[in-house]
């Protein structure tokens, strides 16, 4: 087996864990989220929700429980979408002369930035998860331990395969960038609305149909489907609403989710069996 | 002789530009062989190809016993690299880099580590092996992209520029390091626009200039096909002066160079001189300047190209300005 992903995996790790100031903020930065505008949010949410009708029988969330999800999987996104930045250090000053002169096979760059991206995002999801918990936000209501096993992976699962589809999509965009203002400059405008048309902070219900058609199909929604159900169940209310999901919404989500990951890693083969570098 | 590069009518271009034009050179196993050119003269394109940066567009070329078209992959793990440009992550440590690219290159972990203490040995890097990179000088990291390009025992050493930036002493100590390299039996080859690095640490030359090869041959028999001594002289009437000393049997060639005529002899030039001026004298013509010298790569170059290759320095593209924009 071809396990040259591991070095590009290790080097990518080294680097993580060695500025200290750039680790910690970001794990300190999701928390700060949820603390902030979890809290400031559903202080005012849940009061509303007060006036709406209760749903007998079903479970009912605070606000701050809902959109931890959402923290967890916009968490997720930014960093993904730029875990491939050091690609375009590389490329301009760095090792990748040396990487793409190597007999390494290629695929293994895209594969240890994808490995590598999605260990950050594991561990800034338990951060989110353990700060979550002590401000507050119920998941795991219930569960035995056995159960919240399984949920765990469950959340994680969707949150690696997410991770990999936009860490392969940052490959392809820093592959394709001359400067990292360039870079800042695309992944800005693709984080606007891939956060804002989906279910990350409200529900999708009430949007206009071409809005909510878009909120559907986007990644960043199949994903938080998967994580509210595993973390919250598949039957609760919250802001009001009435949250249904069966079991094959989930596999959908998550079939989505592989879709996606499938294709932008196509579009990052593309561009590194193409590139070169002098 | 064994060779161990063998290039047969390369040619490459950029759109219509042709940066290479119909190259063709053999390198034998165990030397030392140079490009020499002027800036933008195709050395860095040869090189590209060489090292399977750039694709093959035309010609043969077989290193180490592979065919580059059909094979680069085995031509990647037969050379080592040192690019132009400085290539190295300023945040990781001279022992991390070095350990990088033994694992990209698939050499067992044992075999790292052993190659890792001999090479930082030979580059005088040891003291230096936890420090980040960004820390060393410009002298040390050219040594640690050495040792680099040293870590899979290369049947073949690519240096492209290799002292570029590098200050006299530092240059020096670098070809020193060359040799030592080249002694323990890899074959090195390189590319400079630096006479004297072509001339001392090359056993082979070729000259290149707009992407051909002008003259090829060792060193010394590029300046002997120059004559054995080289008058420079400058006068009043430098064309009544030409033809003059053109009339002696023992002056080879005369050509005009700046102010003054090189003049190329096959004799020995202490006595040869003193008749040179004599005969100028009776016909009137007023020397103003003389000078008598061996020949020079740069006036071996002088004669082949028609043009000075001047020592201009390039500084080394310094990556460090722009990556302070790091998020």
């Amino acid at each position: 087996m071809d396990t040259g992903f591991t070095t590009v995996y290790w080097r990518d790790m080294l680097r993580f864990v060695r500025f200290k100031a750039l680790l910690i903020s970001s794990l300190v930065q999701p928390a700060l989220w949820l603390a902030f505008f979890g809290v400031a949010m559903s202080s005012n949410f849940d009061r509303l929700a007060g006036i709406a009708p209760a749903f007998p029988g079903v479970v009912q969330v605070g606000y701050m429980t809902f959109i931890a999800a959402g923290v967890i999987a916009m968490t997720t996104l930014f960093t993904s979408l730029f875990g491939g930045i050091v690609l375009l250090f590389d490329k301009n000053w760095g090792l990748m002369r040396e990487i793409l002169a190597s007999p390494m096979n290629r695929n293994n760059i895209i594969i240890g930035i994808g490995l590598s991206g999605v260990t950050k995002s594991f561990i800034q999801a338990m951060v989110i998860l353990l700060f979550g918990l002590l401000l507050g936000v119920k998941f795991f209501t219930g569960y035995t331990p056995v159960q919240t096993i399984v949920a765990l992976l469950g959340i994680l699962t969707f949150v690696g395969v997410f991770a990999l589809g936009f860490l392969f999509l940052s490959a392809f965009i820093s592959m394709s960038m001359e400067s990292p203002e360039g870079l800042q400059g695309v992944t800005t405008l693709l984080t606007m609305p891939i956060f804002f048309a989906s279910n990350a902070l409200y529900p999708i219900d009430g949007f206009p149909e071409i809005l909510r058609l878009i909120s559907t199909v986007n990644p960043l929604t199949l994903m938080i489907n998967g994580i509210r159900y595993f973390a919250i169940g598949d039957n609760f209310t919250a802001i009001g609403l009435h949250f249904v999901y069966t079991p094959m919404d989930i596999l959908i989500s998550f079939l989505g989710l592989i879709a996606f990951a499938i294709a932008t890693f196509t579009l990052a083969w593309w561009k590194f069996r193409r590139a070169v570098i002098t | 002789m064994e060779h161990i590069i063998e290039v047969q009518h390369l040619s490459h271009q950029f759109g219509d530009f042709v940066a290479v034009d119909d190259v063709s050179f053999s390198v034998e196993k165990g030397e030392i062989f140079s490009f020499l050119g002027p800036n933008g003269a195709g050395k860095s394109t040869v090189i590209n190809v060489l090292t399977t940066l750039l694709r093959l567009q035309k010609g043969s070329v077989t290193i180490a016993g592979y065919n580059l078209a059909r094979d680069p992959v085995q031509v990647r793990k037969s050379i080592g690299i040192v690019f132009q440009q400085e290539t190295l992550d300023r945040d990781m440590t001279v022992w991390e880099t070095l350990e990088f690219h033994g694992r990209l290159y698939a050499l067992a972990r044992a075999d790292r580590r052993e190659r890792i203490e001999k090479l930082l040995t030979l580059v005088e890097l040891e003291i230096r092996r936890d420090d980040l990179t960004r820390n060393l000088s410009g002298g040390m990291k050219r040594r640690l992209e050495i040792a680099r390009g040293l870590m899979t025992r290369p049947a073949v050493l690519f240096l492209d520029e290799p002292t570029i930036g590098l200050d006299p002493q530092t240059r020096t100590r670098m070809w020193e390091y060359l040799r030592e390299v080249n002694e323990e039996g890899t074959t090195i080859f390189l590319t400079t626009h630096y006479m004297d690095e072509a001339d001392q640490l090359s056993n082979h030359i070729n000259i290149i200039d707009h992407g051909r090869v002008i003259v090829s041959g060792r060193s010394w028999e590029l300046k002997n096909t120059l004559g054995q001594d080289l008058i420079y002289i400058e006068t009043t009437d430098n064309d009544q002066a030409a033809r003059i000393v053109g009339e002696n049997p023992s002056v080879r060639e005369v050509k005009p160079k700046g102010k003054g005529l090189l003049v190329m002899i096959t004799e020995d030039g202490t006595r040869l001189l003193p008749g040179i001026l004599e005969s100028l004298q009776k016909q009137g013509i007023r020397l103003t300047a003389v000078n008598l010298k061996k020949p020079s790569m740069d006036d071996v170059f002088m004669h082949y190209t028609g043009k000075e290759l001047r020592d201009e320095e390039q500084p080394r593209v310094q990556p460090q300005a722009r990556r302070t924009t790091r998020r």
